[in-house]
């Protein structure tokens, strides 16, 4: 038994130096004042002038504001659409069709990124030449193509939320005059909210790190930060890019850590209560 | 037991063919797919009745409850309350309501929330409703806890919580599904009697599932027993443990013997059964419609039984045999008798006085009962 | 009248087909339909024209409407040495991928199952953190790593192991490590997530009943947690197949993979129809994949 333990913490041990080693590298190495990267220059660092740099390059955060609305806009777009299969598929457990979309909602969570990009692309191209719209490519284009895999992600999120939903709550405020309408909004919505949020969030954060599918939806003069990052990153190692990373991490981490404080909150205080 | 006979539902409106029913159930049966959970049921509900649907889990007593509520609707048959047919109105239209058997309380409201929701989908006035769920919430003794989260509730509580917000609406029909279950048997005994003297005051008609027997005799103006989905039997508690009317029914109420036979004489005012299960015949003392030589059973309560290790005076319903075991339980001892044929028969003793006249195990006692006490069924 | 409009809004079906309506239409117009797009144009060939393909359906003379299937860019595919070798390659570093993610993922799933409840929500905020940041971002950050005057190589330098720099970045060494890397999280939480709910009292059941602690993993645990693991492999599998940015930034310039070789055909060479054939014939091969992934999801979520 013992001899199992350590086998595990050790597996344990290893795969999570796997996971963080090189994040905790780009982190140390983005106050490294040395041009060179992984050279660490003693007598200047640790520097700020990274964080600098890329606060002033106008090309990062003019993709970063294209970013940030197209992940705004998907991640509502995604969470309308993925709660309301998510509503679907757990609630109405058959209709016509129910197997295809099924299929359908779960499919792009697996789909090789280059090919829904290039199958959107081609769409996006024969429906111009066909009906004259989308009229060219950029935003628009980028946040239905965001929204097509993102929703998926929401739709699973939803749909194991609910199905630990007690579904009689949902029949005690029918049972009690609200129609079913308000009862979605007055009932199932506040209580599946913690949910909701989690998929606003994950719909944001696929859509902000997208490099494929965007690089197949964008026209010209709409180039997202990760594609941004992606040209400079295959011309060589770049400490902005460090910095950048540094941020990112910091936000997730703050984010994560906050949701699962409050989460673990809540639950606390369900339990002493049930006690 | 305690029952409530007369006391609920004035007079006895079930044995009088003019009495209007306040609920109505017309031939409903319900099919999920292939598969029959309320087979053709018919059943009459008077006002201010407390009704009890009694069976075993899976018989289909929450299906029938929830086409009252309107949450299923029938595969076939018609509902009718208070004269209106409801068969087609959706639930949050329907003038009844229901206490779930989770309590389903809303996670995110507290109390007085959770109680004002059904009053506020009416759209009255904000007054008239702080006022009704704060009469509501004394009544069922909350009035403190009316801002506590109803997660932060005791079990006890959040079943008072689910009690009030539907009773809050003054329903015509209460529809209450294991309204106990989920207490502990203390609480659960207390909280019956609660629960009667609530109904008493507000007059309100409840239907009530349950797979506990003793809470349906405690509760219940009338039971309906339901096996397979159908209701095998309707009565008051008294009928229902008295005068059963099938093998199920007696054997679901409370424990029986029976004795397998055929009748050997077919009197107006008595019959005699000969049994080869007993090793003889069975007088009893009431006449019986059943075609002779069909096969019946006599129906014996435990309690019936009177055991003796002297010859008892009688000459008709007497047998002997052997104490096999002996259960003490307390307020009564339960005995298992071997007779001669190899029957078992269960014999049950109150202990009235603490040293009383031993019963041993491997003993021989005689086993004699009055002619009044076996029941004829047929099936 | 009254009877009636209840009737109308009653009707489950109604509103159960507006919920459902928009997603499945959306999917349909925006996920089923380029597809079909897809097919066609894999059936066309390049031209210099505005897209860059001829058109399936011409008008040859005033009443003949052809259709031409072009069928070059398939043939072109078994002809070519390169598609040939880049399509078993996926198929190779995928498969490979899966495995290694399953034996790093699996006894962490386990570790972290077993775990405290406290320890448990650490361990798992540790898994998903990585998950939450940009997969490029992280990708990026082995580059740094396995650079000529790179980390590792340093490290390895002043440790006095070696002398000269190892060739660690541009190698399938680097792209398997990355591919691993970014797909771990992916692993771990479907294994969690069914290790989890197994019923421990079985393992110990097993153990009372004679197995040693390995036999009753390996006798109870690992078939108890097939679906997991089946979900897993998919999760890595499918999308490792038609990898992009790994093969690109730490395979190098000549990782055979069939995401890069469909992406320098579509941006570099402006040859969509071939770029649609290797779409076409990527499907062909995941499809069933999919498939079973989503028969395994579909019993787990009725279950
Ligand atoms: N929605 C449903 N679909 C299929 N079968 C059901 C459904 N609801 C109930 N049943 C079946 O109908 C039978 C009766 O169920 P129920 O009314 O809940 O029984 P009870 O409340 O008496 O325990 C059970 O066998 C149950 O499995
Ligand atoms: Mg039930």
């Amino acid at each position: 038994m013992s001899r199992r333990s350590a086998f595990v913490i050790t597996c344990l041990a290893f795969g999570y130096a796997f996971l963080y080693v090189p994040i905790a590298s780009m982190v140390v190495y983005s106050f490294n004042a040395s041009q060179l990267v992984t050279v660490w220059d003693h007598a200047h660092s640790p520097t700020l002038k990274w964080f600098g740099a890329l606060l002033h390059d106008q090309e990062i955060l003019g993709a970063a504001w294209i970013s940030l609305k197209v992940a705004v806009a998907n991640a509502t777009g995604s969470v309308i659409l993925g709660t309301l299969a998510g509503y679907g598929l757990a609630r109405f457990p058959r209709f016509r069709g129910r197997f295809a979309f099924t299929a359908m909602t779960t499919a792009p969570l697996v789909m090789p990124e280059v090919i829904t990009g290039l199958s959107l692309l081609l769409l996006f191209v024969t429906l111009e030449q066909t009906i004259g719209w989308p009229a060219g490519r950029g935003i628009g284009t980028m946040i239905i193509g965001h929204m097509t895999f993102s929703m998926a992600y929401v739709t699973v999120v939803v749909q194991s939320r609910l199905a630990t939903f007690d579904r009689s709550v949902e029949e005690a405020a029918m049972d009690l005059g609200a129609r079913p309408v308000k009862v979605f909004f007055v009932i199932t919505l506040p209580i599946i909210f913690p949910a909701v949020l989690a998929g606003w969030l994950l719909a944001f954060t696929l859509s902000w790190d997208d490099l494929v599918i965007s690089s197949f939806t964008a026209g010209p003069g709409s180039n997202t930060l990760p594609m941004v990052v992606f040209s400079m990153v295959r011309l060589g190692v770049n400490p902005e890019i460090n910095a950048l990373a540094t941020l990112t991490i910091t936000a997730v981490t703050i984010l994560a850590v906050g949701a699962t404080w409050l989460t673990a909150r809540a639950r606390r205080h369900a339990a002493s209560a049930a006690a | 037991m305690v029952t409530a006979i007369g006391r609920r539902a004035a007079g006895e409106p079930w044995n009088d063919p003019d009495a209007r029913p306040y609920v109505e159930l017309r031939r409903v049966t319900k099919k999920f797919g292939e598969f029959t959970a309320v087979d053709d049921v018919s059943l009459k509900i008077y006002e201010r009745e407390v009704f009890c649907l009694l069976g075993a889990s899976g018989c289909g007593k929450t299906t029938l409850l929830r086409m009252l509520g309107g949450f299923e609707s029938p595969t076939a048959g018609r509902i009718l309350i208070d004269g209106e047919d409801v068969t087609d109105v959706p639930p949050y239209e329907r003038p009844v309501n229901m206490m779930f058997q989770s309590y389903a309380l809303f996670p995110h409201m507290n109390v007085e929330q959770n109680v004002a929701f059904g009053l506020k989908q009416d759209r009255l006035p904000k007054a008239v409703i702080r006022e009704r769920v704060a009469a509501m919430l004394e009544m069922v003794q909350l009035g403190e806890y009316a801002k506590r989260k109803v997660g932060q509730l005791s079990g006890g509580q959040r079943q008072r919580v689910a009690l009030a917000r539907a009773l809050v609406k003054r329903p015509k029909v209460l529809l209450l599904d294991e309204p106990l279950g989920a207490l502990d048997k203390k609480l659960r005994e207390r909280t019956q009697f609660e629960l009667i003297g609530l109904q008493d005051k507000l007059g309100v008609t409840f239907l009530v599932v349950t797979h506990d027997q003793e809470e349906a005799m405690t509760l219940a103006s009338r039971i309906g027993v339901m096996d397979r989905g159908t209701i095998a039997q309707a009565g008051t508690p008294a009928e229902i443990y008295e005068f059963p009317n099938s093998r199920f029914v007696a054997d679901f109420i409370g424990s029986v013997n029976l004795f397998e036979g055929r009748l050997v004489e077919d009197e107006p005012e008595f019959v005699r059964i000969d049994s080869a299960e007993l090793g003889g015949t069975i007088l009893v003392g009431h006449g019986i419609s059943s075609a002779p030589e069909a096969a019946l059973w006599a129906a014996l309560r435990p309690e019936k039984i009177t055991m003796s290790r002297g010859a008892p005076p009688q000459t008709d319903n007497v047998t002997r045999g052997i104490v096999q075991d002996v259960a003490y339980l307390g307020d009564l001892s339960i005995y298992v008798v071997r007779l001669a044929t190899g029957k078992l028969v269960r014999v049950t003793r109150p202990n009235t006085a603490r040293h009383a006249e031993p019963v041993e195990r491997d003993g021989e006692v005689y086993l004699s009962w009055d002619a009044a006490s076996p029941v004829v069924v047929t099936r | 009248m009254r009877r009636l409009l209840r009737r109308l809004e009653g009707t489950r079906v109604s509103s159960r087909g507006l919920v459902v309506a928009l997603p499945y239409l959306w999917l349909i117009a925006f996920f089923v339909a380029p597809f079909l797009i897809v097919l066609k144009i894999s059936f066309s060939h390049a031209a210099l024209a505005i897209p860059p393909y001829k058109p399936l359906v011409v008008w040859t003379s005033r009443s003949v409407l052809e259709i031409r299937l072009d069928l070059r860019n398939y043939l072109a595919m078994f002809a070519h040495r390169l598609y040939g070798d880049a399509f078993l390659n996926s198929l190779k570093v995928a498969f490979l991928s899966t495995v290694f993610s399953l034996a790093i993922g699996y006894p962490m799933a386990y570790g972290i199952a077993r775990a405290g409840a406290r320890a448990r929500n650490i361990l798992l905020l540790l898994v998903v953190l990585p998950f939450w940041t940009s997969q490029l971002l992280r990708i990026y950050a082995w580059v740094g790593l396995f650079k000529a005057n790179g980390l590792i190589n340093e490290t390895l330098i002043s440790l006095g192991v070696i002398h000269q720099p190892l060739t660690l970045l541009f190698t399938p060494f680097a792209m398997y490590v990355g591919i691993v890397y970014s797909y771990l999280p992916y692993v771990i939480l479907p294994l969690y997530a069914n290790l989890e709910k197994l019923d421990w009292q079985l393992v110990e059941a097993a153990q009372d009943l004679g197995c040693r602690p390995w036999q009753a993993f390996y006798k109870v645990t690992l078939p108890l947690s097939r679906n997991g693991i089946v979900a897993a492999s998919m999760l890595v599998f499918i999308p490792a197949t038609g990898e992009f940015v790994i093969p690109t930034l730490l395979g190098g310039p000549n990782s055979l993979m069939m995401g890069r070789i469909l992406w320098d055909e579509f941006f570099s060479n402006r040859d969509w129809p071939v770029a649609s054939a290797i779409a076409i014939v990527m499907l062909l091969v995941l499809v069933p994949c999919m498939m079973a992934y989503l028969r395994i999801q579909s019993r787990g979520s009725d279950s």
